[in-house]
Formats: C-alpha cells, sequence, structure tokens
C-alpha cells in the first residue's frame, strides 16, 4: 500500500532491534521492486518485532513505529493500534527498567501491595501466575539483551529496590512449584523434580516421544478414538471434549491446518501450564507433535504469555534441543513457533488469540466460524491448552490418566502449588493436601476458577473435584484455581478487585463488556461508599445478566460470575 | 479510443468495474489508478483483498506502484519494447492462447515475426527493467484466468499513443485476456466525459454511436432526422485545429467547456495562435484563460449539477446527471445556450425537455436504442452498447471472438505491428532530465474545478526530484529552483521523492497560474489521436541563486 | 455483505416460518432494519457488520447466550425470537451504557428504542464514565467528534481493507479507553489521510461530519427538512461516480454517495466528496 509516514528514520538501536525480527531491508531497484502480498503476508510479524524494539529501547518511538509500518506495508495507525492494546509496551517514552507489582487476587490476600501504596513508577499488574509464592513482581531492563526477572514473596522493601533499579536474584528451582514432586502416583507431574527440565535424553529414557511413535503406528482416527475414550476435556476453562476438536479438524478439506497451544495463562490464581512447561517442556512439545499428526498440521505455534520470562526461555531452549535432534522441523514435517503475549487476559481467549498471533489486536472474534472452519489465518485450526494437551502421552501409552487433574492452590494454605489428584477428590481434602490452613487461619472462602469463576464457603469444603459433580453444583473448575481466602482478607476487597481486573482487561469490543465492567466496578464503588446498596445490587445483577447474554466472548460473559457469587454465596456488598 | 476502434470496431474500454474485482490479475500500465482514478482502484483493491495479484508498469514507483506485487519500472516512452519483450517471452514460453488467436485474430505471423527481435535481454537494456520481472510479467499474465490490462494517459499521452495502445491489444489478442468476464482491456477515461463526449459523436471521424462520418447509410440518418445535409468528410481533431490555426486556414472558433490556453502543451503558441483568430467564443462556467483571450463568452451551466443529461463513464456506463442547484447570475443552461444560437441562426429547435435531445440519440445511435431516461433510472445507468428496450448486453464487449460459429464470430480482430520509438526529445548534456507529468489525488487538470476547495494535502505546484538528483545538484527540499526545456523556463519548489530514480523528475499541470508546467512540454503528437506528449519531456534543473536562503521548512 | 447462495435454507422467527437464501443472516430474514423492527447501531449498509454493539441480539433456541441478528447466518431449523424478556433485557441495558456514556443525540431510532426497551441512561448519575472529550478541528474538510462515538468500527473498515486502504485510523487502547485514534493520535493533516470522507459517510452517530454540517448546526442554521437530495455524477475524472448533493437553500451543503451504487458502494474520494465548491464559489 502507498504507506505515508513522517519519513523520520529510526534510531540505529530501534532499526537494529527491528532487523533481528524482519531482516535488513531489501534494497530496491530503480526500476523493479517487490510488494503487494509478499509484504503483507508477514504481518504476523508484527507482534514480535515491536516486542524485539520494545524489549532493546523499553518503549515504542513514533519513528520506530512508522519503519515497522513501512517495513511490513501497514499503515501506522495499524501498528499503533496494536501496540496500544498490550499493556507492556508504550507509545511514550519511559524508562528502560519497569518493574510490574502484582495487585492481584492471591497476591492481595497474601499482604501485597495494593495500587495506592505502589512505588511512584511501578506499575499494577493483573496476576502474574506466580500464586505459590505471592506477593510477586516481575522486572524488565531494556537492552540488548533485555533482562526479564520475577521475584516471590516480595516485601514492600523489595519492590522499592527494584523500583530504584534492583533485579531480582535467581528464581528458586520450578519444581519448587510442585509441592508433591518425586511423590508415586503422580501423571502429568511424575517427570517434576525427577528430570531436569531441560535433559533431552533424560526424557527420551523415560519413554520420551514414545506415544508419538506409538501414535504415528496408530494411525490419526485411532488415535482420537482413544483420546474420545480417555474423556480428555480442555484444561483451560472451557472444557470442550478433544476428541471432538481434533477430529473436526482433522476432516477439514480446506488446507493448511493450523495447530496453536495456548500458554496464555493469565485467569487469576492459574500457574499450572507455566509450572508444567518449567519443569516438563518436552511432553508438551511431544504433545503437540502427536496433535499435528493426528489434526494434519505442519505448523503450530506455541502463544506464550509475555510475563512467563522462565517458562519461555526451556520452551525456546527445549524446542532447539528437538530441532538439533532431528525431532521437529527440517524433515519432520512439523515446527514450532513461538510467540510471546505481550500483557493482555484476553488474548487467552481461543480467538482472541489468533488476531494476536496474526498480528492484530486481540480482539476475539464473533463464532461461528469456530476455529475449526477458520481459526488462524482463517484455516481450520486446533486450540489446545498446555495441561490438555499434556495429558495425550499418557492417554496413549497408559489408557486412563486422565481422570487426573491440576489444581493451583494458593491463598491461606500452609504449601501453596500446582497439586495432582485424580477426580473425587474433595475440596477439603485439597486443602489438607496442601498441608491445611496456615497458622491462625480459617476458611472464609474459596474462589474456584479465577476471577470467571465461583466464590464458595466453607460449607462446601466437601464438594467433589469432579465435573460432574461441580456442575451439579452450578460451579466450573475452569482452570483449576483453588484460592483459599481466610478470615484476614476482606472479601469486599476481592470483589473490588475482580471488578477493576475486568474493566481493565476488557479488549472494548462489544458494548456490554466494554461499558458493563465499567458499570460493574461504578456500582461495586458507590456499594462500598455507603450509597444505596439494594438498588445499587440489583442494578449489578442486571448489569451482569447482560454482560453474561450479550457480550462477543467469555471474558464479558464471565465477568459478573465471582462477583455474583460473592454476593449470593458469601453475603458481600450488603 | 482509436488505438481500440482499430482493433475492435468499438472505442471503448471492454469490461466493467465489476469485473477487475473478479479478475485474479491486473496489470496498471501507465496508470497512477490509486490517485487519479481513486474509485476505480477500490475494485482493484477488493480483487487484491480477494487474492488477485497486482502488477503495476510504471516508469514512477507511484502510489498505486506501492500496492503492486511487482513494479516495473520502465523507462518513459519504452512501453512499445515492453509490450513486445512481453510478447516474444509469451510466444517463446509455449503460452500464446493459439486457439484463440486462429479462430478470432488476424496477422499473428507478422506480429510475431515484429516481436522476435525482443529477447528479454534487449528488453531489459532498452527499458531498463531487469529480465526476470518482464519474465514474470509474461507469465502472469498469459497464465491469469482472467486478466485485466488497465492504462491512462501514461500509455496515450506520448507522441505514438495510439501504437502503445495497439501494443497492449495486443498482448490481450496473444493470451485470449479480451471477451470473457473479468478478462478485458481497460483505458480509465482521464476526464468526467471523455468516453461520453466520444459517443455523442464529439470526434471528428465519426457521428453520435462510433458511426462513420464517411458511411453514407449512417449519415442519411442524421441528414433525414436533422433535415440538414451532415459533411461527408472528417472533420480535424484538437491538435489538426492549432495546425489549421497555424496555417490561418482556421480564423474561428467556438470553444465549449475547454481551456487550450493553459492545457495544451506549449502554450505559449497556443496562446498566440487563439489570440489571433477572427472570432473566438468561449461557452464556460469559469472565466478561463481561454475565455479571456474571447471575443464573446457565453457563462454556461455545470452541466453536473445545474443542468439535467447524461455522461457516460469509462466501464460504458451511461449514467443521468441532475440538476440540484440553479446557475449563478447570468449563466445558463447550455441548452439554452445552443437553441438560442441556433435561433439566431435561423433555424427552431424545439425541446422542451432535455430528455427529448437523448430521445432523438436514441433514434439515431443504435448502441444508446434501449437506454430511455426511466431506464437509467431503474437500473442506474447502462452500459452500452444496449440495443433495445428490454435487452441487456454482457458487461464485456467482444465476446463474440469467442464464438463457435465464425458468423457469429464476426470480423477477427488485426494484430497491429507497431514499432518501439523513443521520446521525440532524447537527453542530451543540455536537457539531462526525463520530465514526466501527472495528477495528484486532491487536484484535477489545470486546477480550475479542484482548486475551489480548500484541500488540507494540496501541495502547490512542486518539481519531484529522485534523492540522488538532490544531492547532485545540490538542492533541498522546497528550495525553488528553475526547470528549462527547449520551449520554456519556470520556477517551482523542489520536492524531494523517494519513490523517483534519478533521471526522472515530475510535475503535474494543476497549478498553470503559479507554474504553467506546459510551458515545459512538447507539443510532439500522435498523428493518429492529436495527443501531445506531456509524458516525456527534455529538462534541465537549476539553481536559482546559491547564496539565496532555501524556501520551505 | 455475507456471500448468500441460491440453497434455501427454512428456519422459524416469531413463531413465522421463513425461507431465505443460505448465508442469510438472521436480521435479513427478519425483514431487515426496516421491517423486522430489530434495532441496530453499528450495522452499515457497506460495511461488514463487526456485531460490536450487540443491540441487535436476539434469542436463539439451544444458544447459550443471545446472538447478534446482523452477523449470524441462519441455519435450517433455527428457532429465533426477536423479542422475549433476555432479549428486551440486553437491548435495553446496551442502550444505556451507551446512552450514559456517549453522545447520541445525532443517532437515529435512539429515542424511539429508549422508550421501547424501557431504557433510561440516567439512572447511572452524574459521575459514571463518559466518553466526553472536545471535538477535534484540525482540517477545513471536516471534524470529529469522538464524543459521539460508539465504537462501531464502520471508519476503521472504511479507511482500512474493506474500501480505502489508507489505514489511517484505527482502534487503539482497550477496554473502556478504547478509542479512534490516528498513530499517537497525530492531527489528521499529519496522517495519512486523504480526505476521501468514506469514514463520515458509515459514520452512524454523527461523530464525523462535514465541517458545512458542523458549522451550520453551531450556527443554528441546519435544517435537514428543508435539503433536497440530488443524484447525479460527479465531474472529475471519468469513473463516473454517483453523487448524492444535499442542497440547502440552493447551495451543496454536503455529499454522499448511494451505498447501493455499484460503482462507488457509497465510496467517493475527495473530489468528489469536497470539490463541489467550484460550482459555488463565486
Amino acid at each position: 500500500m502507498d504507506v505515508v509516514t513522517r519519513g523520520v528514520p529510526p534510531t540505529l538501536e530501534e532499526q537494529l532491534a527491528i532487523e533481528t525480527v524482519l531482516g535488513p531491508a531489501p534494497q530496491r531497484g530503480d526500476h523493479d521492486g517487490v510488494g503487494g502480498h509478499a509484504l503483507r503476508s508477514r504481518r504476523h510479524l508484527l507482534l514480535p518485532t515491536l516486542h524485539a524494539v520494545n524489549d532493546r529501547i523499553g518503549w515504542l518511538s513514533q519513528e520506530a513505529i512508522d519503519h515497522i509500518a513501512e517495513r511490513l506495508d501497514l499503515g501506522p495507525a495499524e501498528v499503533y493500534g496494536v501496540a496500544t492494546f498490550y499493556s507492556l509496551f508504550s507509545p511514550t517514552e519511559r524508562p528502560g527498567h519497569q518493574v510490574h507489582a502484582c495487585v492481584d487476587l492471591a497476591c492481595r490476600s497474601a499482604g501485597g501491595l495494593t495500587e495506592p501504596d505502589l512505588p511512584v513508577g511501578v506499575h499494577p499488574s493483573p496476576c502474574l501466575g506466580m500464586c505459590e509464592r505471592a506477593p510477586a513482581a516481575f522486572v524488565i531492563e531494556a537492552g540488548s539483551p533485555v533482562q526479564h526477572a520475577v521475584a516471590g514473596r516480595v516485601t514492600p522493601v523489595d519492590v522499592e529496590r527494584f523500583a530504584e533499579g534492583a533485579m531480582p536474584g535467581p528464581e528458586a528451582h520450578p519444581a519448587a512449584a510442585v509441592p508433591q514432586a518425586g511423590s508415586d502416583g503422580l501423571v502429568l507431574l511424575h517427570r517434576v523434580g525427577r528430570i531436569d527440565p531441560l535433559d533431552l535424553d533424560a526424557f527420551l529414557d523415560d519413554r520420551g516421544f514414545e506415544a508419538l511413535r506409538l501414535a504415528r503406528e496408530m494411525g490419526p482416527e485411532a488415535v482420537i478414538a482413544a483420546v474420545a475414550e480417555s474423556e480428555l476435556v480442555g484444561r483451560g476453562g472451557a472444557g470442550f471434549p478433544t476428541a471432538r476438536k481434533w477430529d473436526a479438524v482433522r476432516t477439514q478439506d480446506t488446507t493448511p491446518h493450523y495447530l496453536v497451544c495456548n500458554a496464555d495463562e493469565s485467569e487469576p490464581g492459574t500457574f499450572k501450564d507455566r509450572t508444567l512447561i518449567e519443569n516438563d517442556p518436552f511432553t508438551l512439545i511431544e504433545s503437540l507433535c502427536i496433535a499435528a499428526f493426528v489434526t494434519g498440521c505442519e505448523q503450530g505455534y506455541i502463544y506464550i504469555r509475555g510475563e512467563y520470562p522462565r517458562a519461555r526461555l526451556t520452551l525456546e531452549a527445549a524446542l532447539d534441543a528437538c530441532r538439533d535432534r532431528g525431532l521437529l522441523g527440517g524433515d519432520t514435517g512439523f515446527d514450532l513457533t513461538l510467540v510471546r503475549g505481550a500483557g493482555a487476559y484476553i488474548c487467552g481467549e481461543e480467538t482472541a488469540i489468533f488476531n494476536s498471533i496474526e498480528g492484530y489486536r486481540g480482539e476475539p472474534r464473533n463464532k461461528p466460524p469456530f476455529p475449526f472452519q477458520a481459526g488462524l489465518f482463517g484455516k481450520p485450526t486446533v486450540v489446545n491448552n498446555v495441561e490438555t494437551l499434556m495429558n495425550v502421552p499418557y492417554v496413549l501409552l497408559d489408557g486412563h490418566a486422565t481422570e487426573h487433574r491440576l489444581f493451583c492452590l494458593s491463598g491461606a494454605v500452609r504449601q501453596p502449588g500446582v497439586y495432582e489428584v485424580p477426580y473425587g477428590e474433595t475440596l477439603g481434602g485439597l486443602i489438607e493436601l496442601a498441608g491445611g490452613m496456615r497458622d491462625g487461619s480459617e476458611v472464609r472462602a474459596v474462589l474456584l476458577g479465577g476471577a470467571a469463576g465461583n466464590f464458595v464457603g466453607p460449607d462446601d469444603l466437601d464438594l467433589v473435584l469432579a465435573p460432574d459433580d461441580v456442575r451439579a453444583a452450578g460451579l466450573s473448575l475452569g482452570s483449576g484455581v483453588v484460592m483459599v481466602i481466610d478470615q484476614h482478607t476482606p472479601i469486599d476487597d476481592l470483589v473490588r478487585r475482580i471488578a477493576a481486573f475486568f474493566r481493565d482487561e476488557s479488549c472494548g469490543q462489544c458494548v456490554p463488556c466494554r461499558v458493563g465492567t465499567v458499570r460493574q466496578e461504578e456500582a461495586i464503588e458507590r456499594i462500598l461508599a455507603g450509597g444505596d446498596r439494594d438498588l445499587d445490587r440489583a442494578l449489578l445483577h442486571e448489569i451482569g445478566v447482560a454482560m453474561r447474554d450479550a457480550s462477543i466472548c467469555g471474558l464479558g460473559q464471565t465477568a459478573y460470575n465471582a462477583i455474583e457469587s460473592a454476593v449470593v454465596r458469601l453475603g458481600a456488598l450488603r | 479510443m482509436v488505438g481500440l476502434a482499430t482493433v475492435f470496431g468499438a472505442g471503448g474500454g471492454t469490461s466493467s468495474y465489476q469485473e477487475a474485482e473478479d479478475a485474479d490479475l491486473i496489470v496498471m500500465w501507465g496508470s497512477n489508478a490509486r490517485n487519479a482514478h481513486p474509485i476505480f482502484f477500490h475494485h482493484v483493491l477488493t480483487a487484491i483483498e480477494r487474492g488477485a495479484k497486482l502488477y503495476s508498469v510504471d516508469p514512477r514507483r507511484s502510489e498505486t506502484a506501492q500496492f503492486a506485487d511487482r513494479w516495473l519500472g520502465l523507462h518513459v516512452g519504452t512501453d512499445i519494447a515492453l509490450a513486445h519483450t512481453v510478447a516474444r517471452e509469451i510466444i517463446h514460453a509455449g503460452l500464446a492462447h493459439a486457439e484463440f488467436i486462429e479462430r478470432a485474430t488476424t496477422g499473428f505471423d507478422d506480429y510475431a515475426a515484429s516481436v522476435e527481435p525482443w529477447t528479454l535481454e534487449r528488453g531489459e537494456a532498452v527499458t531498463g527493467v531487469p529480465a526476470d520481472a518482464i519474465r514474470e510479467l509474461a507469465h502472469a499474465y498469459a497464465t491469469a484466468n482472467a486478466a485485466q490490462l488497465c492504462w491512462t494517459l501514461g500509455i496515450t499521452e506520448h507522441h505514438n499513443g495510439v501504437d502503445n495502445v495497439l501494443a497492449l491489444c495486443n498482448l490481450a489478442l496473444l493470451t485470449g485476456q479480451v471477451g470473457r468476464y473479468g478478462a478485458g482491456l481497460t483505458p480509465l477515461r482521464g476526464q468526467n466525459n471523455v468516453q461520453g463526449g466520444g459517443d455523442m459523436g464529439a470526434l471528428p471521424n465519426k457521428l453520435p454511436g462510433f458511426q462513420d462520418v464517411t458511411d453514407d447509410e449512417a449519415r442519411a440518418k442524421f441528414d433525414a432526422e436533422w433535415g440538414a445535409t451532415v459533411p461527408a468528410a472528417d472533420g480535424l481533431h484538437l491538435t489538426e485545429m492549432f495546425e489549421a490555426m497555424e496555417r490561418d486556414e482556421l480564423r474561428s472558433l467556438f470553444v465549449i467547456g475547454e481551456n487550450p490556453a493553459q492545457s495544451e502543451a506549449d502554450v505559449s503558441k497556443a496562446i498566440e495562435l487563439l489570440s489571433s483568430r477572427d472570432h473566438l467564443v468561449v461557452l464556460d462556467i469559469y472565466l478561463t484563460k481561454t475565455a479571456e483571450l474571447a471575443d464573446v463568452v457565453l457563462p454556461g451551466s455545470a452541466s453536473w449539477c445545474e443542468s439535467e443529461g447524461t455522461v457516460t463513464n469509462s466501464e460504458r456506463r451511461v449514467q443521468r446527471v441532475r440538476k440540484a442547484i440553479d446557475p449563478p447570475g447570468e449563466a445558463r443552461d447550455d441548452v439554452d445556450i445552443l437553441v438560442e444560437l441556433a435561433r439566431r441562426l435561423g433555424h427552431d429547435w424545439a425541446y422542451d425537455r432535455h430528455e427529448q435531445i437523448w430521445d432523438e440519440l436514441r433514434r439515431l445511435s443504435p448502441m444508446h436504442a434501449g437506454m430511455s431516461w426511466a431506464r437509467l433510472e431503474e437500473l442506474g445507468g447502462i452500459q452500452w452498447p444496449c440495443f433495445t428496450d428490454d435487452t441487456i448486453e454482457p458487461p464485456y464487449l467482444h465476446g463474440r471472438l469467442w464464438a463457435d460459429d465464425p458468423a457469429d464470430r464476426g470480423r477477427p480482430a488485426p494484430f497491429s505491428v507497431v514499432e518501439h520509438d523513443p521520446p521525440v526529445e532524447a537527453l542530451d548534456d543540455e536537457y539531462p532530465l526525463r520530465l514526466t507529468t501527472g495528477r495528484r489525488l486532491d487536484s484535477y487538470n489545470t486546477g480550475v474545478q479542484s482548486g475551489g476547495y480548500r484541500s488540507p494535502n494540496r501541495l502547490g505546484e512542486t518539481v519531484d526530484v529522485s534523492p540522488a538528483d538532490a544531492d547532485r545538484l545540490g538542492i533541498a527540499d522546497g528550495e525553488i529552483v528553475r526547470i528549462t526545456s527547449r520551449r520554456g523556463s519556470v520556477e517551482a519548489p523542489v520536492r524531494i521523492d523517494p519513490n523517483l530514480r534519478a533521471g526522472l523528475v515530475f510535475m503535474t499541470f494543476h497549478f498553470p497560474d503559479e507554474v504553467d508546467v506546459n510551458q515545459l512540454t512538447i507539443d510532439a503528437t500522435d498523428p493518429k489521436a492529436g495527443t501531445a506528449e506531456f509524458k516525456a519531456a527534455a529538462v534541465r534543473i537549476d539553481r536559482i541563486d546559491v547564496a539565496s536562503p532555501v524556501a520551505g521548512e | 455483505m455475507t456471500g448468500t447462495t441460491d440453497t434455501p435454507v427454512t428456519l422459524t422467527i416469531d413463531g413465522r416460518e421463513v425461507t431465505v437464501p443460505t448465508g442469510t443472516t438472521i436480521l435479513q430474514a427478519a425483514g431487515g432494519r426496516s421491517e423486522s423492527g430489530i434495532p441496530t447501531l453499528c450495522y452499515g449498509e457497506t460495511i461488514t457488520p463487526k456485531n460490536a454493539c450487540r443491540v441487535c441480539m436476539v434469542e436463539v433456541e439451544g444458544s447459550r447466550t443471545l446472538v447478534p441478528s446482523c452477523s449470524r447466518p441462519v441455519e435450517p431449523d433455527m428457532v429465533v425470537r426477536t423479542r422475549s424478556e433476555r432479549v428486551d433485557h440486553a437491548r435495553k441495558m446496551v442502550l444505556e451504557f451507551l446512552g450514559s456514556s456517549v453522545d447520541l443525540s445525532l443517532t437515529d431510532g435512539v429515542e424511539e428504542w429508549n422508550a421501547e426497551y424501557g431504557a433510561a441512561p440516567g439512572r447511572y448519575g452524574a459521575d459514571a464514565a463518559t466518553v466526553a472529550q472536545p471535538v477535534k478541528v484540525d482540517n477545513d474538510l471536516y471534524v470529529r467528534d469522538y464524543s459521539k462515538c460508539i465504537l462501531c468500527y464502520q471508519c476503521v473498515d472504511a479507511c482500512g481493507d474493506q474500501w480505502q486502504h489508507s489505514f489511517v485510523i484505527d482502534v487503539a487502547g482497550r477496554g473502556f479507553a478504547s478509542h479512534i485514534s490516528t498513530e499517537n493520535d497525530v492531527s489528521l493533516p499529519d496522517s495519512a489521510c486523504v480526505y476521501c470522507g468514506n469514514c463520515i459517510q458509515v459514520c452512524p452517530t454523527g461523530a464525523l461530519m462535514f465541517t458545512t454540517e458542523f458549522d451550520m448546526r453551531a450556527a443554528g442554521t441546519w435544517r435537514e427538512d428543508d435539503q433536497t437530495v440530488t443524484e447525479t455524477v460527479c465531474a472529475f475524472c471519468g469513473v463516473g461516480c454517483n453523487l448524492e448533493l444535499h442542497v440547502q437553500d440552493g447551495t451543496i451543503v454536503k455529499v454522499t454517495s448511494p451505498p447501493d451504487s455499484p460503482i462507488t458502494h457509497g465510496n467517493l474520494c475527495i473530489k468528489g466528496r469536497f470539490g463541489f465548491q467550484h460550482a459555488q464559489n463565486t
């Protein structure tokens, strides 16, 4: 297109950053030029290019935006529109040292800082997915190379230090997030703490890639039959049967087919996918190879949260190791691209993730068409969550393994972390498994399924954590969040935070969610300020029902769930 | 219009805009439609969104070229060389449409022989375009399911404009890219109703409906309807009129809605000739430079909003224009003026409604016969030909060429043997830069109409030069420089344009009152169409005063 | 804009059996905007519906949520209710959400729909967040009053890949802070804007407006009822774009193009849209 910019070149540093992704700008001949579809087909490089500049410089200048637009044949306004969608990017100048302190539910209930208390310049962050070490912080030092580091159990003094320029020290071993590590009877977590996450030989010795071999022997249809028999359903929150998804894509005539692994784990209180990747990346890769084989994909994408530096680096190293060993890429007929998110909860939505990968604003799409019909790049696409996928090798090798699932225990328990339990465990039993309540704490409430889930009360501890029982109770396990709230954390404060979370994370596309989440928060604030509570609780309900019925995607549709359950089950906002 | 009429018998684009949307390949040759025909380009954009490929052939990497999958930046005036090279490549690659050539064309052998010397290497040497780009275009065009070949003044405003058109028509005949839905030849008309003017017989050799003046049978119809005798000889086209003025054979002029005192190439000469006529009458909506020279000025009406009638667009669609406002002051409807003029000359033309004039045309021009105003209203315009009140022809022309029955096929379309002929004015040490002219998006022709609104993007006249030439000449963006050709000299600010290559200079002709660019252009004209070579003059650029401060920012 | 084929689909709308071609939307099947009684805000005739406003929601049996009638294609045996308690509630709330945050004073239909669905935008109080902001006047041809913007995305799509391909504006920011913007909010003269005005043509709320109209409204002289609209053809290049000249007191005050024109699809360039002055400059 006839891209019009100010024509002011970027700085050398910006240009070098851009070229790390896009390569050097092609020389145009005096008499010949290539453009059109060839240029525009590279739009999926927009998000990585924005990252490259933001990583190196710390922000995105107008000149950098212009130059990226010129290189990708986009309008600068489009680049700006995408850049401003993500909270980790900034189109205005800022220091290269950036501190994001989690102010979300688990960190709040662990005594973390809240917005008003943050030191100047520290960004309040939604859940960083480190709830087992709450309160958490994420620190970025722009440069070449950029440094990303996270810190757990931070004190206000730590945050102050980070704000002044310090970087967090090294993280504990990833197995520290799994209190059960090394125990018998684990399936998904059985390698955690026993095998070096990046030791490919050890993985291969432990039946690594055997399931893929078996899948190839069985053929796609038999694999799907086996997965169907295992009753494996999505573990990202929606709970859709995996075998049906796979079969729907496998049988589509349109080609190519794409595979997307959703590792954009952002539901407050969820950290299982990060834990799995950091501890056992090769199983994820093998699982993706199986899914690709079954559904006829030659290209897959792993979309990982921008706030998960260690998981990303682990996965990058694991992918390289597999490629070096001829297990991925090359003539294997399948390769994986790692895509880094940039701070947007909504990108975990199964169609928003496509737009984000394609280089558009991460806004969800209307369904139909469904991903299996027209997903990534408009082609039939399988989208699976990390935990879901990682069940597959065990389904094929051992038959019945999906009767286990992972829970993310956080809050007022003695040993927060990722737990693997068989279906049939009760909520109370799970809390006991996590060492029971902290000294002096008693269960006041449990948030199940995250901000999009529901609160239950102390009377619900005998709830059986199996799909049917949970559904019967009008609840959902969602992404496996079990956040235990004690008497020291005011429920109203959590409700207020949940409302703020959805207001912040709404993509803004549809009216019910864009305005509804704001009106919901305003009503809660009025109640907490002592207004006409009955009137505003009724209004909250009206708002919530409209969001649930009329929003485009799951974000708006669930933005009232936890708040409603807090009101109804816990008597909040009275 | 002459080129297409020579090949196909009808001087109109062969396709409809909708077909551009459904084509899988579009070649914009000498056409910056993105700027000059923005809404036609919307149809091209729709095609691109659907996956169609776009090739742009243009000396400049124009706004249109910037959308192209491939831009072929030929030297100015080497269109025939490029077309011939494309043709030879198609023939040698075995991609010519043998069946179509056999059944629907004549003269292939001579044509093939004429393009034979145009190897890719020679094509590259003459046009500057790398051989692989030429080869790519040849293969893409020949193998497309439906290719549109579109051009504008970049093809026609040359001393050999008709030959240029013929060379492009040859490519369509060679590959069968004409006469089918989606495949065709689309000349984009530079001016509103240029097509309609031709349709109405405003050509020296045609009666309305493209009927030949020399056709006795056709003329007899007009004689009968008008009760007068139409002369059997061709008239003069615009350039011939100026030649006739030069010889003093043409002594009086009635100029309607033209501004030759500013729009002619080599305007100094044009003004001198116009000023020395016995009698000059100008009918216009403005007191144009030409009107200022006139003995009598008749203030007319803006046909598109102050009068009723029809126009014809570039897809041959006849459309109604309607009166929305009254002409100002003593200005009158053009038809009233003409009728009154006729009355003073002793003829009683009894038209009470504009529609009556149209109905007269429908009686005389078979291709318009089925287009009642009521039907034009109902269908939102109708593409010609439209022979009867209850039929509509296909949106594309010349489908007959594909008919199985030779009788239905009619006259085969002839290949034309034309030769590459570089611009009349060669570059030399004294005039080393090639000046080509064109349009900007927000302005139009000599600016008479577009000067009426305040475009935030209007630049005024500039001389656009490549960064390399600016460096070499030591001139800065915004600096006023002198541009000189063998005919004249103007001053304009520099605009450095990275989309120009060294040696190529671009100016518009939108601001003649400030910078009279047509002082520079050459009046070498095409003998067949009378169009001047606006697209290729030799100029040099001089700094005015190296000591003077640089203007602009 | 949804592709239709000739295969018929039979479904039930409000208890009435309807047969329409495959690919027809529920809104079309229900009789379109004029006949169905379904309100629409972000829907435009020349733009693929974004279905972002969610005021056209209807109930489809078996669907967990309501569905946007403007873009959901019909399916065989679908059972649709265009009015129900759920539907009416969603419409009421959407009207309230927009009415309480955006200036809808120039948006067709809002007053009637507010009455019909019992929407009371005022009940959110004076402190409710709004998108109120100063009008952007940065060129002579048109103004942008984003206090009236409902984020229907039509201007973005018209400027972008659906028509003009200039990509001068996009949605920037996120959530309630989402807004239509040039890069870094630069003024239009600093942007790639070519002033085709195709964004003005599709704007349903009067957020984008000819300067002529804006000034006349400010002066209290804009009288839409006294205007005539005459269809004609643009006088500039040879493409033949259809124009609608809006004339008040013998003066052209605004130019649009018929959305159903096969030549323009409602689009024009700067010359067609704004180049009319030459006919009335004195």
